[in-house]
């Protein structure tokens, strides 16, 4: 088994009033300098085979119309 | 007698609405979503709601339940499909609409009768309406922003617009609803279904209905 993790975010040049709201909270928090903020998800997985990734990306983790996803392999599998 | 199938998915909250209306014009039954058969009905309604609790994307998971396979099939032979905020929503994830709904811009879930215009009477789900028609009838909705990519909207088979520069949630050219390049299959973010009767504001929303009735006559 190998622990993969898929990130999903919004494409560029889609507006992202998640990622906006949380840019304008930041600062009212006393954190300044902060930009270009987008909220997506972060989808684990233990899989056999992480060739089949892309694919299970494709289909239906992401709807590559509006988002665009990472695959990053991680460490270990989730006991 | 025309006959409705309406889809009821787990989470799905508007299916009984849908059937009423329905049956204001014709018949109509529910259609579980692991059904495969959709029992000879004229004309399928993806009713609104929150599909498999909407998880992962809002339709994600409910374009790939069995109904969908057979409501895919059903629509690509030119069988008449009317998808309805949520229903929208699966039928752009199942790729049978062009498009996909993303959050409001404004970040909140809004409910509001609106003004609604037609901008094509040319479909089988509009055929009742008269061109350039407002209807009144509400949205209730917190992801209704549709998109399309920007090459993609000269041939964009737009149906419904927001009227009265009343865009609620960000849509690209005020957009509420389209069709396919065919026009049996439409979906829209308004609720028709929740607009058949004057006591309740309006019944605009039986044109489209009565439109569905019209067409199954004229065939």
């Amino acid at each position: 088994m190998t622990r993969v993790r898929v990130l999903v975010r919004p494409k560029e040049g889609i507006l992202d009033p998640q990622g906006q709201a949380v840019e304008q909270a930041l600062p009212a928090l006393g954190f300044d300098g902060v930009s270009n903020v987008h909220v997506g998800r972060l989808v684990e997985l233990d899989v056999d085979d992480p060739s089949q990734v892309p694919a299970m990306c494709e289909k239906l983790l992401a709807n590559t119309l509006i988002e665009e996803f990472e695959v990053v392999e991680a460490e270990g599998a989730r006991a | 007698m025309t006959t409705f199938g309406v889809i009821r998915f787990p989470g799905s909250c508007d299916e009984v609405d849908a059937l009423q209306a329905a049956r204001r014009v014709g018949d109509a039954k529910l259609l579980w979503h692991k059904d495969r058969d959709l029992g000879g009905v004229d004309a399928v309604v993806v009713p609104g709601g929150f599909s498999y609790g909407d998880y992962l994307r809002v339709g994600a998971i409910a374009r790939f339940s069995p109904v969908m396979e057979s409501v895919t099939e059903f629509a690509r032979s030119g069988g008449l499909v009317l998808g309805i905020c949520n229903g929208f929503q699966v039928l752009c994830e199942a790729g049978l609409l062009p498009g996909a709904l993303l959050p409001n811009l404004g970040r909140r879930f809004i409910c509001r009768q609106l003004g609604i215009e037609v901008v094509s009477d040319r479909t089988p789900w509009t055929s009742a309406c008269e061109p350039d028609e407002v209807l009144s009838i509400p949205i209730k909705h917190t992801s209704g922003r549709y998109y399309v990519p920007e090459e993609q909207l000269a041939d964009l088979n737009v149906v419904f617009r927001y009227a009265h520069d009343g865009n609620p949630n960000g849509s690209t050219n005020d957009i509420a609803g389209v069709a396919n390049a065919e026009g049996n299959v439409v979906g829209l973010m308004p609720h028709p279904e929740h607009a058949v009767d004057a006591l309740t504001g309006s019944a605009d929303g039986l044109k489209l209905f009565e439109s569905a009735v019209r067409e199954r006559v004229a065939v």
